[in-house]
């Protein structure tokens, strides 16, 4: 390897100082790695968007003991509400568990704000010794014989030498497309989702959402709330605020030539969100893509000299009960900070030592969830999942209950009339519920 | 106030704006070429302008970064973007 001043070669580069960027840059600064995180926001977190409910809490755990009681963190999540949704109607199936793990150590999920929590996440990393830089665009790789061999910043003299570099640079990366290892991506492949960080009282949150202490629900709702662009919502409790989302296919938002923070406004005056908003006072509104095809956008892991990890990999599980992003960057993090720092023992750093990643990422269940649920994203992302079934449900239970005089109907020929009355085929009902079983049951 | 304008929502978003813009349209693909405005609609920041003419004028001060417009333009060259130089662009501070 040709040798470059000791101030620009480092063990291990990492761009992006996310969940992913931050547990790798953690972990390979503990083994002792000269270890390098840049950051092209003012500070870790500024640039990060999530719901956010962070799932990787015993993850966490693994590294940081008791990382809760030091962390920002907002409310731990042990009650979830999945809502069906027609324009006047709501149907839920609400979950709540007081039960160790959930109201307990080390809690099943944490609702964040990722410019806190991303931010504290970066300085623990610090704090076991890599150097972390912000305000720092990485632009490109730079290229050795052949392998991967640093980064270039944009800035004066920028050229920064590493061992290993972890692209953890998020959904756009441009890292993984200027290494050759990530294609351009279709419209139907990503969501957009907008969101808002509306204040309310504590007291308020705490009698509002029939929570005791640090409780938190999580909502999230399917069906006609995104009208007919297919996406869903979401509304999280934290401490003194209400994060609430609109997700929708960028595909289908062109094709319905729908403005995103229109049907955002919409999801609000819902008359079964309205109520839950009420008297809040918007602090923050923000936006960001969502990789939401998983598994069929996954470029390829590694090549030499360089691995690929978090949402630049496209490790964000969006899979109707699933949608979860944070606890997979981690995990991925993790599994691509374990293979650099085997490869630093090693000493070699081409991509058949790297390939160790594949059975690392094995290990920590990221690859066996998403081959798992592979057929998830392109099915219950589409329209008849996301929008026209939970509609269909909405709607039938509005029928069931209504008492007007007229005979009660039984439920399998009111079902009958409802699906007839829509646009769906039986036959693609009946291909529909095998795919759900085959996507959920085995 | 719970229901807010899009006005009233870009003033609670900090941006430290870049001289230089970091996303780039090229308006002569907008307004020979493309059809759609897909941009108009999808940019949670409504920063697309649809001009008389047909072409499209674009404000990047007010930019999120998140690639929406560029993975919905069907047009090939009409937008180009890198991220804005290091620490400017917009900076959350709750999301």
């Amino acid at each position: 390897m040709t040798t470059h001043p000791a101030n620009q070669q480092f063990d291990v580069i990492i761009a992006g100082a996310g969940p992913a960027g931050s547990a790798a840059a953690l972990l390979t600064a503990r083994a002792g790695l000269k270890v390098l995180l840049l950051e092209r926001g003012e500070y870790p977190g500024a640039k990060n968007v999530s719901g956010a409910v962070f799932y990787g809490s015993a993850i966490l755990n693994e590294l940081i003991p008791g990382w809760w009681e030091q962390a920002p963190v907002e409310r731990h999540i042990c009650r979830r509400n999945i809502a069906f949704m027609s324009p006047a109607t709501a149907v839920a199936l609400d979950f709540r568990c007081a039960g160790p793990g959930y109201a307990t150590a080390p809690y099943n999920g944490f609702t964040v704000l990722r410019p806190k929590f991303d931010r504290w996440l970066a300085a623990q990393a610090e704090a076991a010794g890599a150097f972390v830089l912000t305000s720092a665009v990485v632009d490109d790789v730079l290229r050795e014989k052949g392998r991967i061999a640093g980064v270039r910043v944009r800035r004066e003299q920028g050229d920064i030498y590493g061992k290993v570099v972890i692209a953890c640079d998020g959904v756009n990366s441009f890292l993984a497309k200027k290494a050759g290892l990530q294609r351009e991506f279709h419209p139907h492949e990503l969501s957009l989702g907008v969101k808002e960080v509306i204040g309310l009282d504590p007291a308020v949150i705490e009698d509002r959402f029939h929570l005791t202490g640090n409780d938190g629900i999580a909502f999230e709702y399917l069906g006609a709330i995104t009208e007919d662009v297919h996406g869903g919502a979401f509304l999280y409790t934290n401490r003194d605020s209400l994060s609430l989302g609109l997700i929708g296919q960028i595909s289908s938002l062109v094709e319905r030539r729908k403005r995103p923070y229109e049907l955002l406004e919409r999801f609000k005056a819902h008359p079964a969100v309205a109520p839950l908003v009420r008297g809040g006072k918007l602090r923050e509104y923000s936006a960001h893509l969502i990789p939401e095809s998983g598994w069929a956008m996954k470029p390829k892991l590694y090549t030499d000299g360089m691995l690929v990890a978090g949402d630049a990999a496209g490790f964000c599980l969006a899979a109707g009960l699933y949608l979860e992003g944070m606890n997979y960057a981690m995990q991925s993090g993790l599994a691509a900070a374990e293979t650099a720092i085997l490869a630093c023992q090693k000493g070699n750093f081409s991509a058949r030592t790297l390939a160790v990643y594949q059975k690392h990422l094995k290990q920590r269940h990221v690859s066996t969830d998403f081959r798992a649920y592979r057929h998830a994203p392109s099915f219950v992302n589409g329209p008849r999942l996301q929008n026209l079934y939970p509609e269909i449900v909405a709607q039938g239970m509005e029928q069931i209950f209504r008492v007007d005089g007229a005979p009660k109907r039984k439920i399998l020929p009111l079902a009958y009339r409802m699906v007839r009355q829509s646009s769906i085929k039986p036959g693609q009902l009946l291909r529909d519920v095998y795919q759900v079983a085959r996507t959920y049951l085995w | 106030m719970v229901m807010t304008t899009h006005e009233e929502k870009m003033r609670t978003v900090r941006f430290r704006v870049a001289a230089a813009p970091h996303i780039v349209v090229n308006p002569d693909i907008c307004r020979n070429q493309c059809t759609v405005h897909a941009c108009v609609y999808v940019c949670p920041a409504n920063l697309f302008v649809p001009l008389d003419d047909g072409g499209i004028l674009f404000n990047y001060e007010q930019c999120f970064e998140c690639g929406t417009c560029y993975i919905a333009c069907n047009q090939e060259g009409a937008i180009r973007w890198a991220y804005p130089d290091g620490g400017y662009g917009v900076t959350f501070r709750e999301s």
